[in-house]
């Protein structure tokens, strides 16, 4: 009977194609809007990613990493004196406005790092060395500031070339892979002792100290003893996941929670869902009508009402399966562009088409459903009256 | 008014195999209530064919449901082949439809995105038959028909006499006993229907099989056993002919129906 069902509903060539365009589209619209929310989230942690360190300990009222509140530079010795705390250095993270040699200005995420351990370096140089970060008036750059601050757009910066940081001079020792930021600027950086002289001067300077557990202490452990001996906000240092004194955790809950991004995306989420309920449900209650005459002879010839409501699911599953592979298809297209130019943000966490797999599937059993019922009420009596 | 004394004298008789018994049917409730079948008595035996015949809304097509079990009675009794198909809870019903009945069409309601092979198939498949043992048996069952070497083609490239053909050939490829046609020549020509009336008395009658035909078509009353004449909701008139298909008998057939 599975030949058959399938032959039934490949015939129907119009509507075969008009389910699967619905369903494609549905998808795409989920998956797509899905990932770049998704993408969009990931890029507020990119500092987390950019600067490699298994704790990060902030000002107490901090809640997500974008968010600076400076500390006193004593700030690091305090975390050092804590026993499970192997090292902890200072950390400067801020925007700041870089002026190129036209004149004209571009924001960066500028980061300090200690200049002796170089902790919090960029962990995949492309070119030049993290250790010349020590010579004067040294940066390192990413690979979007080789673009975004050549002022001539056929030629991009490279190591030797300069640019001024708030009036002074920034030279460019080095270029690495760096994940974008939230704010779209590049990050760049330099030591912790410069950065302080590239900003405008305040009294508090500390963004964060980045600090590492002793061998045999968990991450956990030692982010709650620097909390409980400073007063400080240990944070661990990990991906996203379900622990709230992850940072990444706790950032893109924070972004969740105060802004307006989840609420746009899962607009034009549910819109693709009504989308696909509306399109789905209507062809395939069409295609049933178009097929009622045939299904009541399959049923008065003595086939179950179960069986039949099976090969309706089996069609609807089958358009919907067709449906959500074309549409992955036609989100990998979007994609593929996307993540080679870093824009818009797109990250396909597998539980998104995991999720959008059976919100498909949920919409064609929904579109099913409505057959059987229109089937389950057809007497089998009725093929007798043409 | 039942004249059935006929039946025991047919030399075509066999055993009944299809017992209504005091059977009344309506739609609708109320004002709109409309009473379909009155108190109907019938019976149909193995090796002949039995035709209902009748003006329209006379109840021909209803008591054709009953008999096939699509459709439930709300008095008196149906049994088939010793089934009593009125207390029949639905599924044994289906099943019981599946093995036992064969169904031809008015409009052969051929499935047209598969072949003429897959759609005799179909009866073989309800049954669990394995795709490739059913496609098989049914193409043979379409050479049989005369049409073997069509078996490919779908529906709607078969002339009104050859998808009537395929529909006779899937009524008949799970050899049921009880074979079931509404109007099956009502959608032929003169020439189709006459090659689908051949086929119905060389490979539908069978010593084993009851045939039962819904018409309107008095060019194929001659090939009855048995007529059914209804008319309101009850049978009239049942009479046995001597010499099915014996063309002077058309005439009198035709004569008795339009001028009773």
């Amino acid at each position: 009977m599975i030949g058959l069902a399938l032959k039934m509903l490949f015939g129907e060539s119009a509507k075969y194609l008009m389910l699967v365009a619905g369903l494609f589209f549905a998808t795409f619209l989920i998956v797509q809007q899905a990932s770049v929310f998704c993408g969009l989230l990931r890029w507020t942690t990119s500092t987390l990613k950019n600067v490699p360190a298994p704790i990060f300990v902030v000002e107490e009222r901090v809640e997500q990493v974008n968010e600076t509140n400076p500390m006193r530079d004593t700030d690091v010795s305090r975390v050092r004196s804590v026993a499970s705390v192997r090292w902890a250095m200072p950390l400067y993270s801020g925007i700041q406005r870089v002026r190129l040699t036209d004149g004209s200005f571009k924001t960066v995420q500028l980061i300090g790092i200690d200049s002796s351990s170089l902790a919090g370096a960029p962990a995949r140089m492309v070119e030049g060395s993290l250790e010349d970060l020590r010579l004067p008036n040294t940066v390192i750059i990413d690979e979007l500031a080789t673009e975004r601050l050549s002022p001539d757009k056929t030629r991009r910066i490279k190591i030797g070339d300069q640019f001024e940081i708030n009036d002074i001079e920034a030279r460019v020792v080095g270029i690495c892979k760096a994940m974008r930021s939230f704010t779209g600027g590049p990050y760049i950086w330099t030591t912790y002792d410069r950065a302080l002289q590239y900003t405008p001067s305040s009294r508090k300077m500390l963004s964060a100290v980045i600090a590492a557990p002793v061998d045999g202490v968990s991450l956990e452990q030692a982010a709650a003893d620097i909390s409980h001996e400073t007063g400080l906000r240990a944070y661990v240092n990990r991906s996203f996941g379900d622990n709230p004194g992850d940072f990444s955790t706790a950032t893109i809950w924070w972004y969740v929670k105060n802004t307006g991004i989840p609420i746009s995306f899962g607009t034009t989420v549910i819109i693709g869902f009504i989308v696909g309920v509306a399109i789905a449900c209507q062809t395939f209650y069409a295609f049933v009508l178009d097929n009622l005459k045939h299904l009541g002879a399959l049923k008065a010839m003595g086939m179950g009402n179960w069986r039949l409501s099976g090969m309706l699911m089996l069609q609807a599953s089958t358009v919907g399966c067709i449906g959500f592979g074309l549409g992955l298809l036609g989100t990998t297209a979007f994609a593929v562009p996307a993540i080679h130019k870093t824009q818009p943000p797109f990250y396909m966490p597998w539980q998104v088409p995991v999720f959008t797999f059976f919100v498909i599937q949920l919409i064609c059993i929904l579109a099913a459903l409505i057959g059987i019922v229109r089937l389950s009420f057809y007497e089998p009596a009725m093929v007798f009256r043409s | 008014m039942i004249s059935d004394t006929e039946i025991s004298g047919s030399p075509s008789a066999g055993h009944k195999v299809v017992g209504v018994e005091g059977v009344c049917k309506g739609f609708g409730k109320g004002h709109n209530r409309l009473e379909v079948l009155k108190n109907v008595n019938l019976e149909a035996l193995t090796g002949e064919i039995l035709m209902l015949v009748g003006p329209s809304g006379c109840g021909k097509t209803t008591l054709l449901s009953v008999i096939a079990g699509t459709l439930r009675v709300e008095a008196g009794e149906v049994v088939v082949f010793g089934e009593p198909l009125h207390r029949m809870p639905p599924a044994a019903l289906t099943r019981f439809r599946s093995n036992h009945i064969g169904f031809i069409f008015q409009q052969f309601n051929l499935i047209p995105t598969i072949s003429a092979a897959e759609n005799v198939a179909v009866p073989l498949l309800i049954q669990g038959l394995p795709a490739s043992k059913a496609v098989a048996r049914a193409r043979d069952m379409l050479a049989h028909v005369g049409i073997g070497d069509r078996w490919k083609e779908r529906p709607n490239k078969l002339s009104g006499g050859e998808q009537q053909r395929v529909a006779i050939a899937r009524a008949l490829v799970h050899e049921p006993p009880l074979v079931i046609c509404d109007e099956p020549t009502a959608a032929l020509d003169a020439h189709n229907g006459e090659i689908v009336l051949e086929l119905f008395r060389n490979v539908a009658r069978s010593p084993d099989r009851a045939v039962i035909i819904v018409t309107h078509d008095n060019r194929i009353f001659s090939y009855a056993d048995r007529i059914a004449r209804m008319d309101d909701g009850e049978i009239i008139e049942v009479t046995h002919q001597d010499h099915p298909s014996a063309p002077h008998f058309v005439h009198e057939r035709e004569h008795l129906i339009t001028h009773p």
